[in-house]
């Protein structure tokens, strides 16, 4: 089943399987997305991706492309929501970008910066959430975690391990690690996995990498992460 | 410890899909999940223990830290508490010396709040080691305190502690025709399977979940799924607050339910059933299954049922205490031993359900009435009721009136009818279909009971005039925001959030710049929810602002902006280290 949708009035072809994002990605259109990643089994939480389809709201990155669909991606309505929901993920855990070594590379921070998000907003849940420095060369620092299981996708299906889970209900969720301490220097994980490669925001980072780039001169200090993310995620090639 | 978890876990083939019944039987041996445990469990089902530690976090009912040996929980339904839930908690806590949301000391006793426990006809209702309280008088309480006190095993409390009333006030339709066992299927058979289709169309039968999505077609998707495997399932997870029908169903007319079950798996073609009760019913537990037993024992349950060449069993498995896993992905989830996370849709579960096979969920009373349509037909059914409804609903009445209950009624009920036969007088409102439904308020009670007006799975709170609206939707707003099984961030962090915004208000800190805040609030978490849970949790505030905008602006501050955070009150500590308190040492945010 291949054919065609609308994108905000754009013809958009799709091949048969390919969610509404991936379509849009192909044809150079950007939906804003956190919790998706091209390779990866869509997940369809941060509802950062949400779309108008048929005039019914669904995430681009789970919905199915299907012939003569009209989507809206860029109302003025949709970015307005689109800027709130990333403002919650902003509250929720404690986001110090100016003193966060992933600023300038963080894609909550990027996707911040294009829907010109200029406060959080909302009033802050200051949640008491723990670092985890106990690992040589890997770092999770809690506060940043905004739950979009990318590392836990990455261990499962790419590094075939399992490292990290994601427990606890409502807003109490947590990231847990796969140790009997609950430490990751009790886990399995290895530097060259790819999930600990992966999180969008600072919540895991590597050691001693922080400021090899200069801040000003990082990934969403001079481009947008529609076209960064574009350029990576777009199938250009295929 | 390993022993009893090698137990455990034959009871369970040791297969990972058990893995909540298995953390229940292991809650229960040790009031927790020990860290051993989850080891030991890890090991012999081949699963990361973080898996178990997702299941263990996820249900209100499961414990990584211990609990008392007796376990109590008060229902904090807003019925609950309208019939002085409070004053069971003080006084429990006052006289077993334990403080609410804590263990005693001596590990003896655990006191804490949970979410409705279904039994708002006969509260303020409790759960002690997950078997129902009902009636908690004083009287009651006492009697409780020294049984505790005296350490007296569950099993050797008096059975009058545990008595469950029907409170059936008015049958009707479904309620007061009898039904032999055995006869929906005979008849279905005996009339053909695809004819007893076309009858269950002509009935007009919509699932009385909620949703009200036609039966017979959800069950013909399901039949139509290429597959060499389908499930049925019935939910019974009943976490709506306010409803209680489904626990009256199964408590009496259970033998009538399982028929509609195997009725449709006849239909569809399953040999496999699923009954998921919520672990706030774990007093039917027993009885379930003894209804169970005596079916197989009458052919009507198992192989070649009453010789038709029909194969159908059906298994119990308990909840453990998350009202999201009444909506049906995330049932299914559940079912799979995993938290209770809706699916992402498509595929619906009519394709892609329990271990990804064709699944149909219904509810208990959609069962129900399917097996008396079977004998009866579709015509009978579709009598009565309205054009869009047909048939009759059954409705669980509770709150200010004077004989809560049971009722079944014609769809095209009006509310003010129900509201003079169980007795309301003085109405100030009515919580129709729970708090994800509708307030409605008495200038409104000529409206009728019907998916065409005020649809609702059975739920029926009355409020009096003494009642204050806003202590009301504070309940229900906290509720959901406890209940948020947080996958997605507009209902993770939103009902948080609404948490936060009308405790504000109610609290008197809000001004009118914080009404317009709550209600965009409630439209983001309403449009972008992923599931029904964040898609109505809004409800209870959207319904009553629109009603009562009056309400909220008598609580508002005179002023336009007043902050959640108090500045001054913040150096409280500062001016007692620097010993100052003159006007200096004091910070005022706003202009007086
Ligand atoms: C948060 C949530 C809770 C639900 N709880 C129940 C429930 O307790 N019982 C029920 O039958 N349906 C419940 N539903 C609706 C089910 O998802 C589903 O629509 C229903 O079981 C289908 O059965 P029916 O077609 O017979 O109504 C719930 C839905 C949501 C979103
Ligand atoms: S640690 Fe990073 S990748 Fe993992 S869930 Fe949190 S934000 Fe996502
Ligand atoms: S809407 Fe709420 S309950 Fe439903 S998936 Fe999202 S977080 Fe979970
Ligand atoms: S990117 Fe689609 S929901 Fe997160």
């Amino acid at each position: 089943m291949t054919g065609t949708i609308t994108i905000n009035g754009q013809i958009v072809p799709f091949q048969a399987g390919q969610t509404i994002i991936e379509a849009a990605t192909a044809a150079g259109i950007y939906i804003p997305h956190l919790c998706h990643k091209p390779g990866y089994t869509p997940h369809g939480s941060c509802k950062l991706c949400t779309v108008n389809v048929n005039g019914r709201n669904c995430s681009a990155c789970t919905f199915p492309a299907v012939d003569g669909q009209t989507v809206i991606n860029n109302s003025a309505e949709l970015q307005q929501d689109r800027r709130r929901i990333t403002q919650m993920l902003f509250v929720e855990g404690n986001h110090l970008c100016p003193s966060c070594e992933k600023t300038g590379n963080c894609q909550l921070q990027g996707v911040a910066y294009y829907l010109n998000m200029t406060d959080n907003h909302f009033p802050h849940f200051f949640a008491h959430r723990e670092m985890d420095a106990s690992h040589p060369d890997i770092l999770i620092d809690h506060n940043r975690c905004i739950f979009c299981n990318l590392c836990v996708r990455a261990s499962k299906e790419k590094d075939g391990k399992n490292v990290f889970a994601i427990a606890g209900r409502g807003i109490n969720k947590r990231l847990v690690v796969n140790s009997v301490s609950g430490l990751l220097k009790d886990s399995d994980v290895s530097i060259d996995d790819s999930a600990v490669h992966v999180c969008p925001t600072g919540a895991l980072l590597i050691k001693r990498t922080g400021y090899q780039v200069p801040i000003g001169q990082r990934i969403y200090d001079h481009r947008q992460i529609s076209e960064v993310a574009l350029f990576a995620e777009g199938s250009h090639e295929q | 410890m390993k022993t009893f978890i090698q137990t455990v876990l034959a009871e369970a083939d040791a297969r990972a899909v058990n893995l909540l019944q298995i953390l229940r039987a292991v809650q229960a041996r040790y009031q927790h999940i020990p860290e051993e445990a989850i080891e030991l469990l890890a090991e012999g089902l081949s699963i990361p223990r973080t898996q178990i530690l997702g299941v263990a976090e996820f249900y209100s009912f499961l414990h990584i830290t211990p609990q008392g040996r007796y376990d109590l929980l008060i229902s904090d339904s807003i019925t609950d508490r309208m019939l002085g839930n409070q004053f069971v908690l003080d006084y429990l806590a006052e006289r077993l010396a334990v403080q609410v949301g804590q263990v005693r000391a001596d590990g003896l006793v655990s006191l804490n709040r949970t979410s409705c426990t279904g039994m708002c006809d006969q509260g303020p209702a409790g759960l002690v080691n997950g078997l129902a309280l009902t009636s908690l008088d004083i009287a009651r309480l006492e009697e409780i305190v020294e049984l505790v006190n005296q350490q007296t095993p569950l099993s050797q409390w008096p059975a009058t502690l545990f008595a469950v009333a029907d409170n059936i006030h008015r049958p009707g339709l479904l309620l007061s025709e009898p039904l032999v066992a055995g006869d929906a299927l005979r008849a279905a058979f005996g009339r053909g399977l695809p004819e007893t289709l076309e009858e269950l169309d002509r009935s007009g039968l919509r699932g009385r979940g909620g949703a009200g999505f036609k039966t017979v077609v959800k069950w013909r998707f399901c039949a139509d799924e290429p597959a060499d495997t389908r499930f049925v399932v019935c939910n019974a997870d009943e976490g709506e607050p306010g409803t209680f029908k489904d626990r009256v169903l199964l408590n009496s007319y259970a033998s009538q339910v399982f028929e509609g079950m195997t009725l449709a798996a006849a239909l569809i073609g399953a040999q496999q059933g699923f009954l998921y009760l919520r672990g706030e019913y774990l007093h039917l537990h027993e009885q379930l299954q003894g209804v169970l037993t005596e079916r197989r024992a009458s052919g009507l349950l198992g192989e070649n049922i009453l010789g038709l060449g029909l194969n159908f069993d059906i298994e119990i498995r308990l909840g453990a205490g998350a009202y999201i896993c009444g909506e049906e992905s995330a049932l299914i989830e559940s079912l799979e031993g995993k938290p209770g996370i809706p699916r992402n849709r498509p595929p619906y579960p009519v394709t892609s359900g329990y271990l990804n096979k064709p699944t149909i969920v219904n509810n208990v009373e959609t069962f129900l009435a399917a097996a008396h349509i079977a004998v009866r037909g579709g015509a009978w059914f579709a009598a009565v009721g309205t054009e869009k409804s047909a048939g009759t609903k059954i409705l669980s009445i509770s709150g200010d009136c004077a004989r809560p209950g049971i009722y079944e009624y014609p769809f095209g009920t009006r509310i003010r009818q129900v509201l003079e036969d169980c007795g309301a007088v003085d109405v100030l409102g009515v919580q129709i279909g729970g708090p994800s439904g509708t307030f409605i308020s008495n200038r409104e009670l000529d409206r009728a009971l019907a998916f065409e007006d005020l649809a609702t799975g059975g739920s029926f709170i009355v409020f009096n005039c003494s009642r204050d609206i806003l202590r009301i939707v504070q309940n229900f707003t906290h509720f959901f925001a406890h209940e948020s099984c947080g996958f997605c961030t507009p209902c993770r962090v939103g009902t948080s959030l609404l948490k936060k915004q009308l405790d504000k208000i109610v609290d008197g800190h809000g001004s009118a710049g914080d009404v317009v805040e709550l209600e965009n609030l409630c439209q983001l978490v309403k449009h972008h929810s992923h599931c029904g849970l964040g898609q109505t949790a809004a409800n209870p505030i959207l319904s009553t602002l629109e009603r009562y905008p009056d309400v909220y602006e008598k609580q508002l501050k005179q002023i336009s902006y007043e902050p959640g955070f108090d500045l001054d009150g913040a150096l409280a500590i500062a001016r007692r280290m620097a010993h100052r308190d003159d006007a200096a040492a004091h910070l005022s945010q706003l202009e007086d």
